[in-house]
């Protein structure tokens, strides 16, 4: 499923980045490599962007950005 | 002298790091052709000098913004001795990425540990002899923001520079390694050193290869990728990320111990979280803190504001009385030390909010505010970080501006820059109170949100139209780092918001002095002092300028007259219209009533304004007429002279074009 579906307190790992080059490279940047696992950690009060926690930090994208990330669900809180 | 470069990820206390090692022997301007800040400075160790110049900050150097691209190019092109890079050791993983990316360019590399002393707290421990052994560079643990371990990153420095090391190519995949060693002969014409990198940046299909290799090769090149990734069957792009990422894992695990797995501040970064990015709090929280800084702008500001304005008319009293009645004492006592005084009187007013904004941005709090706010401003056309800016606009267009710097891309600055003189500012509610009083007597109030809200109305339609003119298709990302919350150094904040203030009198200062003095000029030649304005120049511009302000109905040249001294300061406005129609140049109406010249100043306001109507029409153009001289120097500064003129001249525009409007149908209905 695409990150931008997932909902807070949801776990997963990154399948695959289908993304335009500018916003592949700030992702893979950012350490979202296939394989990452990251937890949905908030959503901005007018519903975007969303948090991400992974690699030890804190992310923010839109949700825009989020549906170029596809993820396997791999846990819940 | 040598010259080193200094770059690191944003958040990771690099301006500290720069501020330590430079002191106060800093220039700021811009990157050749680019509006994007260079900061250079310079240092001293033992007897050797050498030149710091600050990249731009990045979390990688793909080369996918302006700011990337400069950091590249100054490495690759510039060749600097150095580059020190800046890591947060409490997000090492994410850190690293630029890092590795450095050391493919092959060059002399120092790294910086910084923010240690959280590290420690979190239980984080780096190996820094280890890993500087593994890398063949210099490691140094530094606390910047309280100017620990620099002395030794100082000495590092100095002989990192002499021994010019170069750091340990690390080796991708065995695989990956193969693919590399294929490509790097299409790179055979090319400097040795910068083969391997080069075949690098083809994997990650880098555009900028285009302009180095011959139309035949690149095609060949591309060919050659696109077999390679079929027969990987993944992208080369992420395939190269992947591996990066799993050379930070290898090094990570060899040289960093966690003591601790429960990271305490995290926990505390989370819980401050939960309350002020809160679904429903967020955004009243925020609205809280904007309300607080401009009370307390407004409040400090306001009293040194009179105090300063005090000292000022004292001292020019005083050398009026020594010089006597001459042109020249005229000159000194109105001109010079007046036009010093109109803008340091808003100097503590601008250093207040300087330093809120340098605060919020050191807590970690600035980037909240963008992701409470993005999706409004994102519908707008501008991104999440164009809002402070704006908000600021309604103290004063000046800070406003230059808050506009947080923006990574130029094109949300530049858009932010030009809708954020509609925001009305804080001088522009003298005229309001004053047309408002004499023409909407009890609806004061009404008529002066209305205003606000046409600016406001305004700003995002014409966000909307430049985004589609000059920025079609240009999107701006909003992934980046929301850091966690971090108390800030006061030498830091302070250091911070007295080098904005500093920066605003050095570069936009001459500006306004010039402005101050060609209107002085103009006010007193060719009759003299002692004639009134409308005999001297001035006076000729306001008659030349009448008829073109006819047809917005302004029935008089003291209009044309006001709105021309009203490019100093928009307050000047009211005290033009008072040294008009009443010889005395007060700042409110209440000083007039006081003076018992209230009745001629609303005889002349009626004559110039002959209806409400007309009123409305000037109100509307002091909303958005060409911002001050102070707003006008500053977007210089920030984005070059092409953009001062564009702002002047279409908010000019905009204004005859809105009153035009609204005095030819609102006269229909009269």
């Amino acid at each position: 499923m695409y990150v931008s579906e997932m909902k807070v307190g949801t776990s997963g790992k990154v399948t695959a980045i289908k993304a335009a080059s500018m916003i592949k490279k700030r992702l893979l940047a950012m350490g979202l490599t296939p394989g990452t696992e990251f937890k949905i950690a908030k959503v901005a009060p007018m519903g975007d962007p969303i948090e991400i926690n992974l690699r030890g930090y804190r992310l923010s994208l839109r949700k825009s950005e989020a549906s170029c990330l596809e993820a396997d669900i791999v846990g819940n809180d | 002298m040598h010259k080193i470069a200094l770059g690191g990820n944003p958040n990771s206390g690099k301006t500290s790091v720069f501020n330590a090692l430079t002191g106060s022997h800093q220039h700021v301007g811009n990157w050749p052709g680019v509006t994007v800040e260079r900061k250079e400075g310079e240092l001293k160790i033992e007897s050797e000098r050498f030149t710091l110049i600050d990249l731009p900050g990045t979390y990688s150097l793909s080369a996918n913004s302006l700011d990337e691209k400069i950091a590249r190019d100054f490495i690759i092109d510039k060749k600097p001795e150095l580059t020190v890079i800046v890591i947060d050791q409490t997000n090492i993983e994410r850190n690293f990425y630029l890092v590795l990316e450095i050391i493919e360019m092959g060059r002399p590399v120092l790294l910086v540990l910084n923010m240690d002393d959280e590290a420690k707290k979190m239980g984080i421990n780096v190996d820094s002899d280890g890993l500087s052994k593994y890398l063949n560079v210099s490691v140094c643990k530094t606390v910047a923001n309280r100017r620990l371990g620099i002395d030794v990153l100082k000495e590092q420095i100095r002989s990192a520079v002499q021994s010019q090391n170069k750091p340990k190519v690390l080796k991708f995949s065995e695989k990956t390694e193969k693919l590399i060693e294929e490509i790097e002969p299409f790179f055979k014409e090319h400097d040795q050193d910068l083969r391997r990198w080069f075949a690098i940046k083809a994997l990650e299909k880098d555009e900028f290869l285009q302009e180095i290799l011959s139309v035949e090769d690149y095609e060949a090149l591309n060919q050659k990728i696109e077999w390679v990734e079929k027969s990987i069957a993944n992208e080369t792009d992420i395939l190269l990320a992947e591996e990066r990422y799993a050379i930070i894992h290898g090094i990570a695990k060899e040289f960093i111990k966690r003591v601790l797995t429960e990271e305490d501040r995290e926990r505390f970064s989370t819980k401050i979280d939960h309350v002020v990015t809160h679904r429903i709090w967020g955004i009243p929280i925020f609205a809280g803190i904007m309300w607080l800084m401009f009370q307390l702008a407004f409040y400090i500001g306001g009293y040194f504001v009179d105090v300063v304005d005090y000292w000022f008319s004292r001292f020019g009293d005083y050398l009026a009385s020594v010089m006597g009645n001459s042109m020249f004492s005229a000159f000194i006592t109105d001109a010079v030390i007046g036009g010093l005084g109109a803008f340091a009187v808003f100097l503590p007013q601008l250093f207040v909010l300087f330093l809120f904004i340098s605060f919020l941005g050191d807590i970690g709090y600035m980037s909240r505010a963008a992701f409470v706010m993005d999706k409004f401003m994102h519908t707008l056309g501008l991104h999440g970080k164009s809002f402070i800016p704006m908000i600021l606009g309604f103290g004063c267009t000046v800070p406003g501006v230059m808050a506009a710097r947080t923006l990574e891309s130029k094109k949300d600055r530049v858009l932010t820059i030009l809708v954020t003189p509609l925001m009305s500012c804080g001088a522009r509610l003298p005229v309001y109170a004053l047309l408002g009083s004499v023409f909407f007597a009890g609806q004061e109030g009404t008529i002066t949100f209305l205003l606000y809200m046409i600016g406001i109305v305004l700003a995002i339609v014409m966000a909307r139209v430049f985004k589609s003119t000059f920025f079609k298709n240009q999107e701006t990302l909003f992934i980046m780092e929301l850091p966690p919350y971090r108390w800030p150094s006061a030498r830091e904040t302070f250091g911070q918001a007295f080098r904005n203030s500093w920066q605003f009198l050095k570069k936009a200062g001459t500006i306004i002095f010039a402005a101050v003095i060609i209107i002085w000029l103009l006010s007193v030649f060719p009759a003299g002092i002692e004639a009134p304005p409308q005999d001297n120049f001035i006076g000729d511009f306001g008659r030349t300028l009448e008829p073109v302000f006819r047809p917005l109905g302004f029935k008089g040249w003291e209009a044309g007259v006001a709105l021309t001294f009203g490019v100093l300061a928009k307050e000047i406005v009211v005290g033009t219209f008072g040294t008009l129609f009443t010889g005395q140049d007060f700042g409110e109406l209440a000083e007039f009533a006081q003076a018992g010249l209230k009745g001629n100043l609303i005889q002349g306001l009626q004559t110039v304004f002959p209806n409400a109507i007309s009123a409305f029409s000037f109100l509307l153009f002091v909303l958005i007429y060409t911002p001050c001289a102070a707003a006008l120097a500053t977007i210089k500064q920030e984005i070059g002279w092409k953009w001062m003129w564009f702002t002047a001249i279409y908010l000019f525009v905009l204004a005859y074009g809105v009153s035009f409007l609204f005095y030819n149908i609102g006269i229909l209905f009269l």
